[in-house]
């Protein structure tokens, strides 16, 4: 069984890609929050609850750079969320089998 | 009176809603919304803005997009003050929903529920959303 990297970079209030990546994701894999995805990152948004329910059997990422670019800097993250930059996106692509993005 | 001389009437002046409901970097809406608002500020016309769903991401403070190497083009926002542009409105549900508050955001704003800005936004002549 292979490996899935999952890249979110839509906001979890403007389309369905996060409810259907959480829904459909197998354990062990990841998902990587960038660009407009990372909203879904914060622990006060109100689609928190979903991604902590899969914070057990799936790992969390968050890309640092687009988390500054809108504001986010001082807000909190779920607990178990990793920041990343351009690097760590590099090393998860490659450390995973398959990258898929929900576009 | 030369041709291209405007005959003196009364003066028409429309009630123009800006609507704003996508976050800012993801799409290119935000930012062209924002350069609509500052031009047809300059027309002396009753212009509202409103921040709704993701568009309230827009006004967050402390935005740094030099990792990105994007436009950050927030503190224009400041500008509409400036420009005359003095009803700015926030939907309290929006907030709620994406854990803000009014203290979150580069602009002073009025927060308005759902109910309120429904009534504002009746009272307009022309309704832009993006």
């Amino acid at each position: 069984m292979s490996k899935m990297l999952h890249l979110i970079n839509k906001s979890p209030f403007d389309r369905n890609a996060l409810d259907s990546c959480l829904r459909l994701a197998q354990a062990g894999g990841s998902i990587l929050f960038i660009e407009d995805g990372v909203y879904a990152a914060m622990s006060r948004a109100a689609s928190a609850e979903d991604v902590s329910k899969r914070m057990q059997d799936l790992n969390f990422y968050v890309l640092g750079p687009d988390v500054s670019a809108r504001g986010l800097d001082d807000t909190p993250l779920i607990d178990g969320i990793d920041v990343v930059d351009y690097g760590g996106f590099v090393d998860l692509v490659v450390e995973h089998d398959v990258a898929q993005s929900w576009l | 009176m030369e041709p291209w001389e405007e005959e003196e009437g009364p003066e028409v002046v429309k009630r123009f809603m800006y609507v704003n409901r996508r976050a800012p970097y993801g799409t290119i809406y935000a930012l062209e919304c924002l350069e609509v608002v500052l031009i047809a500020a300059a027309f002396d016309q009753d212009v509202s803005v409103v921040f709704v769903d993701d568009g309230i991401y827009q006004l967050k403070k402390d935005q740094d997009t030099t990792a990105i190497g994007m436009k950050n083009f927030s503190k224009t926002y400041r500008a509409l003050d400036d420009y005359d542009v003095e009803k700015i409105y926030v939907e309290k549900e929006s907030l709620e929903k994406r854990g803000l508050t009014a203290d979150d955001l580069i602009i002073p704003v009025e927060v308005v529920a759902a109910d309120n800005l429904r009534d504002i936004m009746a009272q307009q002549d022309v309704v832009i959303s993006s």
